[in-house]
């Protein structure tokens, strides 16, 4: 992380009573008890207890407290409700920490244009459950829905299990009004579908905090499907699952979702929740298909078929809601499973091109031999988003360093057949460091131009995403060309 | 523009090497690659042509990843045929602008990303951005990057794709693509409504997509643009059972609302072929298309029809093609279109009009600013034709 600035951390009361006269009561946070609440989010491995928190309940607050930290040079990291798995809001010592819990309300809900307008604090399933009376529905579900912000999805263009055929948050996010660091309000998109000029709104979901505070969010809701149904597939290699998926895609099918495990996470699940998976398999898909009563029978049979032509050795159908919900029960606790047969896991979310899984899964149990550290692997088989959970103990010196290592390396064997280093979870501080076996300096310089352009100061949620962040002013020196300096009165930043 | 000098550069260092030294004279470059839509924004501006076609090839194509990687200057409707054959497409649906003025069809693939062009899918299974997932390209600042990657998930650094679709070059210069691909679906069936007015149209439309029904496509084409009897078009798409079964949903749902015709798929491809490209609003006067939140489309038509306006509905509404008079100068669209929220974009006028309003709805202040500090970002020479839109 950045160097904390003491002349920064010498003004804390100053800093303190400041933000007071901005938000009053309880809206700000400076005893160090109530502020260790907030010293991590689902990255649990990296604490830091925050200069100070402030928890405006209004937009023109949010305005204020940013413009008054844009003038006095203070960094000030935003947050939902703090479920990142990738630190995006790890607090600084000598930032601010700006919560937007407060932000809790649904503003509007139109049925006829199908959208409804919240504020950045509502959960994820909260929209769900504000429209699912008159048969409605939010569609992206990350796993942490019953607790995540939508503000941070927003952030960080948060996916879930029906992605594929539903899409992530970035396609459903239909426009914003946010807060720029200077304590501009500006709005991105609104109900109309296209942009009017560069796609900003675009640029800002999955930003991971460090363009703007989203202090309202309007998305697209969608009509609930009239049924879902899901088939239960076991294989003997886990080759044969994959190509299982590829002919089910092949066949013309998206389904609502498509989940694969191995091994060691069906044993894991098996044992926590009793699922009924079969323990003598080697990979074990979910397939779930939704829409009208006539398309899930259809598309149940066609899926039946093709997984038989693969040699599928398990192969049920569900043939009631709570039979569906069952097969799920496993997967859906995959994690919680992990935790139980091991003190620790660190999850990783790396996406690959789905032809190239049966090596990479041979590669990573290399890996794991070469680490002395178990894996069980959890696979959106559909995008081709794998999270292999590295099982570690904390408690034994040098296991988390290990772990971390293992997860670094598995991350660059993702990049390495054609992938990148995260699907769903995002950058934050826990991937940061490996942008550059992504990214060259050149690419990575120009999507920091983009950040300049937003907050020139770098002050919003700096050590997150990008490995160093140069000044802006050094971004925006052209290189010289042929000895001669395009248009040296032209003003940049 | 018979003397205008032109660039050809053959491959990325060639065009490095020339986009950096306009950077460095400060030379104005329209960047084009089909010239389709080289009559859409403001007239004679100072530029040199930089040509890009020496990147038209499909690098990799594998089916059942659904992601397809081409040079940015490949045809588009080369790679149609080539997912055509593979049962699959572009789900967004693009067009060739060419036939909206006449051309011979020659948009690429670089082309119609950059304008952000999305046809009647758009409304259900999302825009050109929604299926964008990378691209190399080089910037204003002469410099090779890459954005996004080549697989259907990633939130790895910023989403680049998102930026440089619908940035009509301004940005950067694209030289590869790679979008996500989806099955082309087995049957088209489209339920068409007769003699509804725009209200009830967009009323209808908006039932419909609320509706189990899974409406991939709703238009709507008001009587005076279809022979005196208006038609609002429910499009169905699927796999044969489940297409069947939904038009039924469709019939139950509206069948008292007005007459129900179900056009089979030749005939819905015939009707969907006329909205794309806009066919019933030829011929001579300015051609916009507004985006507005979708039940407001009604509300357009009813407000530019004192001025002459002919209209077509697409995107359940939100989508409005006007073709005004000659004469028209225009403000009015622009002061309809945000007062309801949305924008109005100039796309085919006669030159005198194009000079007098910016083709693009002007931005809010503080959005305009912005804007302008993400362009100078990726072109601080400011060479990517920066008056094209002013």
């Amino acid at each position: 992380m950045p160097a904390p600035d003491g002349a920064v951390m010498s003004r804390r009361d100053a800093i303190v009573a400041a933000l007071r006269r901005i938000v009053p009561g309880e809206g700000v946070i400076a005893d160090s008890a109530s502020l260790r609440a907030y010293e991590s989010d689902g990255l649990t491995a990296y604490r830091q207890m925050p200069l100070v928190v402030v928890l405006p309940e209004t937009t023109a607050q949010v305005s204020e407290v940013l413009r008054w930290c844009n003038q006095a040079g203070v960094k000030v990291v935003p947050r939902g409700s703090g479920t990142s798995l990738s630190g995006g809001a790890l607090p600084l010592e000598d930032g601010v920490l700006l919560g937007l819990s407060k932000f809790n309300r649904v503003l509007d809900i139109d049925y006829d244009s199908r959208v409804a307008v919240v504020q950045p604090g509502v959960t994820n399933l909260a929209i769900t459950r504000a429209v699912e009376d008159r048969g409605f529905y939010y569609a992206p579900d990350p796993s942490s829905q019953i607790a995540c912000s939508i503000g941070g999805n927003v952030a960080e263009n948060s996916g879930g299990v029906h992605c594929l055929k539903y899409g992530l948050t970035t396609n459903n996010v239909l426009g914003v009004e946010m807060v720029m660091m200077d304590g501009e309000v500006v709005r991105l998109g609104g109900q109309h579908l296209d942009p009017a000029g560069l796609d900003l709104l675009g640029i800002v979901v999955g930003s991971e905090g460090l363009l703007g505070v989203v202090t309202e969010v309007t998305v697209r809701i969608l009509p609930k499907p009239q049924t879902a149904r899901a088939l239960l597939l076991g294989f003997e290699t886990v080759e044969s699952a994959g190509q299982c998926v590829a002919d089910v895609i092949a066949a013309g099918i998206i389904p609502a979702g498509m989940e694969m495990m191995d091994r060691p996470a069906i044993h894991a699940a098996e044992a926590f929740v009793h699922a009924g998976y079969p323990l003598d398999v080697e990979a074990l898909l979910i397939v779930e298909l939704d829409g009208p009563h006539a398309e899930c029978d259809y598309l149940v049979e066609q899926v039946a078929k093709i997984a038989t032509a693969n040699g599928a050795v398990t192969s049920r159908v569900s043939t009631s809601e709570d039979e569906r919900l069952a097969f799920w029960a496993g997967r859906k606790a995959a994690f919680p499973a992990v935790g139980r047969i091991s003190p620790d896991y660190y999850c990783m979310d790396g996406t690959i091109p789905r032809r190239r899984l049966p090596e990479v899964l041979r590669r990573m149990a290399a890996l794991s031999d070469h680490y002395g550290l178990k894996v069980a692997n959890v696979f959106h088989a559909g995008d081709g988003n794998l999270h292999p959970l590295i099982l570690y103990d904390a408690n034994q010196p040098g296991e988390l360093e290990r772990a971390e290592d293992f997860g670094s390396d598995i991350l660059r064997l993702c990049v390495e057949v054609g992938g990148v280093l995260t699907g769903e979870h995002g950058v934050g501080v826990e991937k940061r460091d490996l942008m550059g076996t992504m990214f060259t300096e050149v690419d990575l310089a120009h999507q920091q131009r983009v950040k300049c352009a937003f907050d020139p100061q770098l002050l919003l949620n700096p050590g997150k995403v990008f490995p160093t962040l140069h000044r802006c002013a050094e971004m925006g020196r052209m290189h010289i060309h042929h000895g001669a300096v395009p248009f040296p009165d032209l003003p940049r930043f | 523009m018979a003397d205008q000098v032109i660039l050809r550069p053959n491959g990325t260092d060639e065009l490095v090497e020339a986009i950096g030294q306009a950077a460095a004279r400060g030379q104005r470059l329209e960047v084009r690659g089909g010239g389709t839509k080289s009559a859409i924004g403001r007239p004679g501006r100072d530029t040199t042509l930089l040509q890009i076609e020496g990147f038209g090839t499909v690098i990799d194509y594998d089916r059942p990843e659904l992601v397809l990687t081409a040079g940015a200057s490949t045809p588009l409707a080369e790679i149609e045929t080539l997912l055509a054959q593979n049962n699959q497409m572009l789900a967004f649906e693009p067009f060739d602008h060419a036939v909206l003025f006449g051309l011979a069809p020659a948009a690429t693939l670089g082309g119609v990303i950059a304008a952000g062009v999305s046809g009647s899918r758009r409304l259900a299974a999302g825009a050109v951005r929604d299926h964008f997932l990378g691209l190399r390209g080089v910037s204003g600042r002469g410099e090779a990057f890459m954005g996004g990657a080549k697989v259907v998930k990633n939130v790895t650094g910023y989403d680049l794709p998102k930026l440089l679709a619908n940035s009509w070059g301004q940005l950067a210069v694209m030289t590869e693509v790679t979008l996500k691909v989806l099955p082309r679906p087995q049957t088209v069936q489209t339920v068409v409504l007769s003699g509804l007015n725009e209200r009830q149209a967009c009323l209808v439309m908006g039932q419909a997509l609320g509706s189990q029904a899974d409406v991939a496509a709703a238009a709507h084409l008001p009587a005076d643009i279809n022979g005196g009897l208006a038609l609002t078009a429910l499009r169905l798409e699927g796999f044969e059972p489940s297409v069947k079964a939904r038009v039924q949903m469709v019939l139950e749902q509206f069948g008292t609302t007005a007459p129900c015709d179900v056009l089979p798929t030749e005939a819905s491809g015939l009707l969907w072929e006329q909205v794309q490209h806009v066919k019933p609003l030829q011929g001579e006067g300015a051609l916009w298309r507004i985006n507005v939140p979708p039940m407001a489309g009604a509300e357009v038509i009813e407000q530019l029809k004192p001025a002459g306006a002919r209209c077509l509905l697409d995107w359940a509404g939100g989508l409005v093609w006007a073709l005004l008079p000659i004469t028209d100068s225009g403000q009015a669209v622009r002061d309809v279109a945000s007062a309801l929220g949305g924008h109005a974009m100039l796309i085919r006028a006669p030159e005198a009009l194009r000079l007098s309003i910016p083709t693009q709805q002007p931005l809010a202040p503080g959005v305009a600013a912005l804007t302008q500090r993400v362009k100078q970002g990726f072109d601080p020479a400011a060479i990517l034709d920066p008056e094209r839109f002013i």
